[in-house]
């Protein structure tokens, strides 16, 4: 079996290359699914992610911390049925205030320097999913878990 | 990895890497003529810095926020502002700037340089792109070099840049800059020289002023011109200037200053000067083998070459002309103040006068005939004021613009607008009408009678006191309900009125904050005192200037709105009479020629009526989440009141947010009731969001459609920061 070491590296290796991820709320039992620009802690324990406080989601997440989050490597090629990597990820999401905020905003804008204007805008909120576990898709159907104690 | 390239090792395949500029020079250096200490700094080295700041993302975020072709030339500008405010700010990453900082050290020694801008030639020779970029001359000190390499490359972005691109065609994701860094030459006279006349094959030209030639290319000093014969390279004809300026290097950077009488007796150039100038540019013409446009300068008896490009062809001595356009975006300090002298002393007074004198004549006494004749006076009127205020008016606007480069190029502020709280708080007409509508609703608020009567709509026996300043209101600020276009159609003020002031009334007054007039003061300080001496002064003249130019953007049309209140009047009048012999109330026919110019009224274009969903296959469209221009921060959240023609004013509710195609001067009555407002029309200097910023509201311009996506009552949060409206709650 693969080391768990190098399983971390590979989901630590897509989080760092993808810029983007699908995260999914849900009210009243209606999935309900967004894309965002996000950056991972390097110890796989955060997910990070910036929404306008006037979003569907922010609004869902604040009601039920649950989520889920999707991060792919899919190109919209035929290869990637034997190619691309996907992670699932679930966990628990809440805003973030001064002085993690900063913290993580630094964090944020290291991988993402073209959000600034946004992601320093009052009206937005930092959010940190803390991760339950990951979901590890390889060769079209090969799944592997992570679970974060 | 060559980020800065010596002219001598510049070769045919950099031509792109160091711009039009950048290789003639090289070439130049290389043909042996004399050329001040240059290096060029590569486009590479841009491409690097955008990339590695994240600049190059967030600079196509910002101009992609909504169709180029959508965003008027205000929303441009405030693109250029914003963006030209991230290069201020962003510093060039710390391996780059240690091989600029090595280079620049070792190349110049501490000595003054020019930087100028070098664009790659994006296509072709048509394009020229002469004077859309800027260059900056007397600069000193590594960091300041490398502050304005920065700055020449923004100048990529600016407004007038973004628009020629657009026009021409070229593909804006592909732009870079190159920048030359030139040594200053201090000359004693300076100048231009066409090896060959665009207009006459058989001549050429050489134009001179004392001093640097920054003032002849700027077009702020008229220079020396002498017409060249090319055959036998002799003078044809000497026309002199007035020689009164000249530019001169300051502490940093330049200044125009008055030209010594006993220098100003003579031509900058003697006879065999001007043949020898001549013959420089006629050297580059066959050097480059093809006719010369040159910049040069005479330090004592040396002659420099500063720059040579070639004299393209016809046509595009007609690009010429459309950029010129651009340029003249850019309306100069002194320009400025001479428009404000006209504006102030003459323009405004003018407009006061002519309401007054339109108000003593008695429109009840004029017989009808006389009547439609006073109707079409006044349209007139109306019209010549309307002209001179898109004439005149408009472009004074220029002063706020030119006073917001200013500052954020000294201030470099995180907010790229800090600078328009400055100008903010002057006695704007708009808020001293407020000022007084709120005094009328405090006297319904302390007076339960009167706010009885008022609902219940018996005017008769309300307080004297309140009638009186109601007609003092109405007297000086003419009718609140009409807009300023297509205003005849509006109704009799009082009802309206009554409506805005019971809403004002009935809740707690609306206090413009104290908060922001003391920020102001600190801002103001700081501001003045980053300059120095005569530099301090000028920034004073500046602020003043910056001010009125915003006031009077509100203004203006407060004025234009006093007059168009009088046609009204005449138009009421003769209505009246219409419906009164309709009416049966009067048996005396009405003169044909007060019917047929009211019908004419009538038949002027109307507000275009509001959109009406489409049903389709069972599909609905609903906006959700709409991106326009951030104009005012905050963040708010109300229920819609879209103003889709005056009329819908007087059913402002307070806490409603205002939607509306474009906040009219003459509509700003209601801003104060509401929470936030929204504006079709987009651009941070438009009425709506001045306005707006006074009363410190969230304000949302430059949303498409605004008025037609969104319906009375809709949920709607507006958030200033960045510019997004949502419609609905969050729900599914």
């Amino acid at each position: 079996m693969e080391p768990t070491e190098e399983i971390r590296s590979r989901l630590r290796d897509l989080c760092v290359s993808q810029k983007l991820a699908v995260v999914s709320t849900q009210s009243d039992g209606q999935p309900y699914a967004s894309l965002v620009a996000f950056v991972a802690s390097d110890d796989l324990r955060h997910i990070f992610f910036v929404t306008a406080r006037t979003t569907r989601k922010f609004a869902y997440l604040t009601k039920d911390s649950r989520v889920a989050v999707l991060i792919n490597s899919s190109t919209n090629e035929e290869s990637d049925f034997h190619d691309a990597v996907s992670i699932t990820v679930i966990g628990t999401a809440e805003e973030i205030r001064d002085p993690e905020r900063k913290k993580v905003l630094a964090l944020y804008l290291s991988k993402h320097p073209y959000l600034e204007d946004f992601a320093r805008s009052p009206s937005c909120a930092v959010i940190k999913v803390t991760t339950k576990s990951y979901y590890l898709v390889r060769n079209f159907q090969n799944v592997m878990e992570l679970h974060v104690d | 990895m060559h980020r800065i390239i010596s002219p001598e090792n510049i070769h045919q395949e950099d031509r792109q890497r160091v711009g039009g500029k950048g290789y003639a020079l090289a070439q130049l250096v290389k043909g042996g003529f004399r050329v001040p200490k240059t290096v060029c700094v590569t486009s590479d080295a841009y491409r690097e810095y955008v990339a590695q700041t994240g600049l190059r993302e967030r600079i196509l975020l910002e101009l992609n926020r909504k169709s180029f072709s959508d965003m008027r030339w205000e929303e441009i500008w405030d693109c250029a502002t914003r963006i030209r405010n991230i290069f201020l700010r962003k510093s060039i990453p710390s391996e780059i700037e240690k091989e600029f900082k090595e280079i620049i050290t070792a190349q110049f020694k501490g000595k003054s340089v020019v930087v100028r801008s070098s664009a790659p030639d994006e296509d072709a020779a048509s394009a020229s792109f002469a004077g859309l970029h800027e260059s900056y001359v007397n600069i000193k000190g590594v960091d300041k070099i490398l502050d304005h390499i920065r700055k020449v490359w923004a100048s990529l972005w600016s407004d007038a840049a973004l628009l020629y691109r657009q026009e021409i065609g070229l593909d804006i994701k592909k732009s870079s800059m190159a920048v030359v860094i030139q040594e200053i030459v201090v000359g004693d006279k300076s100048g231009v020289a066409f090896s060959k006349s665009p207009n006459n094959d058989s001549q050429g030209i050489v134009e001179s002023v004392y001093g640097l030639n920054q003032g002849l290319v700027d077009g702020a000093i008229e220079p020396d011109r002498w017409i060249m014969a090319r055959e036998n390279r002799s003078v044809v004809s000497h026309t002199p200037a007035k020689r009164k300026q000249w530019m001169i290097p300051d502490k940093s950077g330049v200044q125009l200053a008055v030209l010594p009488v006993e220098v100003a007796k003579r031509p900058p150039l003697n006879p065999r000067e001007v043949i020898r100038v001549f013959n420089l540019a006629l050297d580059a013409e066959g050097f480059f083998k093809s006719p010369q446009d040159l910049e040069w300068t005479f330090q004592q008896k040396d002659l420099y070459v500063l720059q040579s490009r070639p004299i393209t062809t016809l046509s595009s001595q007609k690009e010429d002309d459309s950029r010129s356009w651009y340029l003249s975006l850019h309306r100069s300090f002194e320009n400025l103040k001479a428009l404000r002298e006209k504006i102030e002393n003459e323009l405004i007074p003018g407009m006061i006068a002519a309401a007054e004198k339109l108000a003593r004549v008695s429109l009840s006494e004029l017989p009808d005939k006389q009547l439609a004749a006073e109707i079409d006076h006044r349209w007139e009127v109306n019209q010549k004021w309307t002209n001179i205020y898109w004439e005149e008016f408009i472009p004074f606007a220029h002063g706020i613009r030119l006073f917001g480069e200013i500052y954020n190029d000294r201030m470099r502020p995180e907010d790229p607008y800090e600078f328009v709280d400055l100008l903010t708080h002057t006695d704007m007409a708009s808020l001293e009408r407020n000022q007084l509508l709120e005094a009328l609703a405090e006297m319904i608020r302390e007076n339960q009678s009167l706010a009885k009567g008022l609902s219940a709509g018996q005017y008769a026996g309300l307080d004297p006191q309140f009638l009186e300043g109601l007609d003092r209101f109405v007297e000086k600020f003419g009718d609140l309900t009409c807009a300023v276009t297509g205003g005849t159609q509006c109704e009799q003020a009082s009802d309206s009125l009554y409506k805005i002031l019971l809403e004002m009334a009935a809740h707690p007054p609306i206090n413009t904050g104290q908060r922001k007039l003391r920020k102001k003061d600190a801002l103001k300080e700081k501001f003045l005192n980053a300059f120095e001496g005569e530099q301090k002064k000028q920034a004073v003249e500046l602020l003043d200037l910056g001010r009125s130019s915003y006031q009077l953007r509100d203004d203006d049309n407060i004025y234009l709105g006093r007059i168009e209140a009088q046609l009204l009047a005449a138009v009421r009048e003769a209505r009246r009479r219409i419906d009164d012999f309709h009416a049966g109330r009067t048996r005396q026919k009405i003169a044909d020629e007060l019917i047929q110019v009211v019908e004419n009224l009538d038949q002027r274009p109307r507000s275009q009526s509001p959109y009406k969903q489409q049903p389709g296959d069972g599909f609905v469209i609903q906006p959700r989440q709409l991106i326009g221009q951030p104009a005012g921060p905050g963040l708010a959240k109300g229920p819609a009141r879209v103003i889709r023609k005056t009329a819908d004013l007087s059913e402002f509710k307070f806490g409603e947010i205002l939607i509306c195609d474009a906040v009219d001067p003459n509509m700003t009555f209601v801003v104060p009731l509401a929470a936030a407002v929204v504006e079709r029309r987009g651009g941070m200097l438009i009425h709506g969001a001045i306005i707006a910023r006074e009363y410190g509201l969230p304000c949302v311009t430059g949303i498409p459609d605004a008025t037609v996506l969104i319906e009375n009552g809709d949920e709607i949060t507006v958030d200033g920061y960045l510019g997004i409206v949502t419609i609905g709650s969050s729900d599914l």
